[in-house]
């Protein structure tokens, strides 16, 4: 049953806006699971790769700079291919998590929209579906790509599954395209916004909590760069610089203070950027789903708490990756349990949504 | 209509269009040349130092450090782009519950419109000039997006309160 703030606030003509496979369903439902893949997939790869990944890459480093030592050069070349390789696996999973949740965020700010979007429902849908293929295949081709390589492909530089990445990315270009284009000619009716966030407490929650988080990760931003991205840009080459040229030296001592400090110094920066892009990513993910708290059909108290456990997690995970280089597995692991915090919450928003769709589905859109 | 609205709805889109486009060609035509870049002058680099040679070991890494810089605000002209539109749009979809006059409100949007816009573009401009003009704009425009933020969210407060 819906709460009677749900029927207060839920949008006029819950049977035209969120109607079975309608352009607002597909892209909440999408959007939300997309999210949720991409975090599940982000905390799977934060587990069980990224540590793991993060020393292969300083272990090859050192191979090559230790090579370059011994007058090795094929050695060097050795260590590097095999850094090469171990950046691109990284890289293209962090670009796949990345992404995946990106476009969650987009497909609800696409939902959000759709009342104010003057195409017929078809059309919409069509949208929706192509924005939705294209988020699918953008972060699948990423994947691939430290897989696949460059087999068959008829390209020097790009492989097969960076030209289906480059598609994915296109197709959602069109579809994203397509909205704002039908918006830009629907100047005069913007004023009919269904979903306020202060419609419901939970909503108001969400939507002030998160303004916080964009704030505080907008101000870190801004520290970091004035304090620290320079130094660490230069801290970077001076430091390879030093591993470099105490090889041609022949100076082992150097060599390997060079290694320990590039080290110290990738882990500094990765932990700074984490925190600045999840608190930032976190605030979006809150205000969004303010607008959506009409459409979760739980108790009141319940769309609190689960307000209440996301705002939580997002606080919690940013906070403890910056702690991580003081206090080890501590923080990385009360981190990972942050990101548990906010999967569990927006799962359960998600389940809220679906149990709306489904009483509106068997009652022939009029919610009881 | 409320003018703030339409100037964050339609501009947060349209910049989200103009991030995903860039993105779109950084990915066909810069990303791959911009890393493979990286990777061949940091192993020119140690190939001279296993040669014996410190003046061209440290010419590769002088070019490292170049495509480094390059690579790095290229690939934070995308995110930041694509950050700020969704800001603009989320901000935009609640003005209404901004508690200031309509002309405070449409300075406001514009500010963030202005701010989100050239913030990434300084960005961008770092890897054409590394002169100050580039950073000050930068500087500059992440200060009004801040501000303008900041000055909303009190908006928001004041609703609430009244």
């Amino acid at each position: 049953m819906a709460s009677p703030e749900t029927l207060i606030t839920a949008p006029s003509d819950p049977a035209r806006d969120f109607a079975r496979l309608s352009s607002r369903r597909l892209l909440v439902l999408a959007g939300i699971a997309m999210i949720l893949a991409g975090m599940f997939f982000g905390d799977i790869f934060a587990i069980f790769i990224l540590h793991q990944n993060a020393s292969r890459v300083g272990l090859s480093l050192a191979s090559a700079a230790n090579a370059a030592l011994a007058g090795s050069v094929d050695g060097v070349g050795a260590g590097f291919a095999a850094t090469g390789s171990f950046l691109e696996n990284r890289g293209t999973k962090v670009d796949t998590h990345v992404h995946l949740i990106g476009f969650g965020y987009l497909a609800l700010m696409l939902a959000i929209l759709q009342p104010w979007v003057r195409l017929s429902e078809q059309v919409k849908r069509r949208a929706a579906w192509l924005f939705i293929s294209g988020a699918v295949l953008l972060p699948i081709g990423v994947f691939l790509i430290h897989y696949i390589g460059l087999a068959y492909s008829p390209l020097r530089a790009i492989g097969w599954a960076s030209i289906f990445a480059d598609l994915g990315g296109l197709m959602l270009l069109i579809a994203t395209a397509v909205y704002l284009l039908s918006l830009r000619s629907n100047r005069g009716t913007f004023n009919t916004a269904p979903l306020l966030p202060s419609a419901t407490a939970a909503g108001r929650y969400l939507f002030a909590g998160g303004l916080l988080l964009v704030m505080a990760g907008l101000i870190h931003g801004a520290f970091y760069a004035g304090v620290d991205l320079y130094r660490h840009e230069a801290a970077d080459y001076n430091i390879l610089s030093r591993m470099s040229l105490a090889a041609a030296a022949q100076d082992h001592a150097g060599v390997d203070a060079a290694l320990d400090d590039y080290g110290q110094l990738q882990g500094d920066k990765a932990v700074k950027v984490a925190a600045h892009a999840h608190v930032i990513e976190f605030g979006f993910l809150a205000m969004l789903l303010a607008f959506l708290q009409p459409y979760v059909q739980l108790g009141n108290i319940w769309r609190k708490r689960w307000a209440g456990v996301l705002l939580f997690g997002s606080l919690l995970l940013p906070v403890c990756v910056l702690m991580e280089l003081r206090f080890g597995l501590v923080a990385g692991g009360l981190a990972d349990f942050g990101g548990l915090l906010v999967i569990m919450a927006l799962l359960a928003m998600w389940i809220g949504i679906l149990r709306y769709t489904g009483q509106l589905d068997a009652t022939g859109g009029e919610i009881q | 209509m409320s003018r703030a609205k339409t100037v964050l709805i339609l501009g947060g889109m349209a910049l989200g269009i103009l991030g995903m486009a860039y993105g779109v060609w950084y990915a066909v035509f810069a990303e791959h040349q911009a890393l493979d870049g990286i990777g061949a002058s940091l192993a020119q680099s140690f190939t001279a130092a296993a040669q014996r040679n410190p003046g061209a070991a440290d010419h590769a890494m002088a070019n490292y450090r170049e495509a480094k810089y390059a690579y790095d605000r290229q690939v934070d002209v995308h995110s930041h782009w694509l950050g700020l539109s969704m800001l603009l749009i989320i901000v935009g979809l609640s003005a209404d519950g901004v508690g200031y006059s309509e002309k405070l409100k449409s300075l406001l949007a514009w500010c963030l419109l202005a701010g989100a816009f050239l913030f990434p573009s300084g960005v961008l401009m770092q890897t054409w000039s590394h002169g100050t003009l580039p950073r000050m704009v930068a500087i500059a425009a992440s200060g009004l997006v801040i501000a303008a933020l900041g000055f909303t969210a009190l908006g928001f407060l004041r609703r609430e309160t009244a």
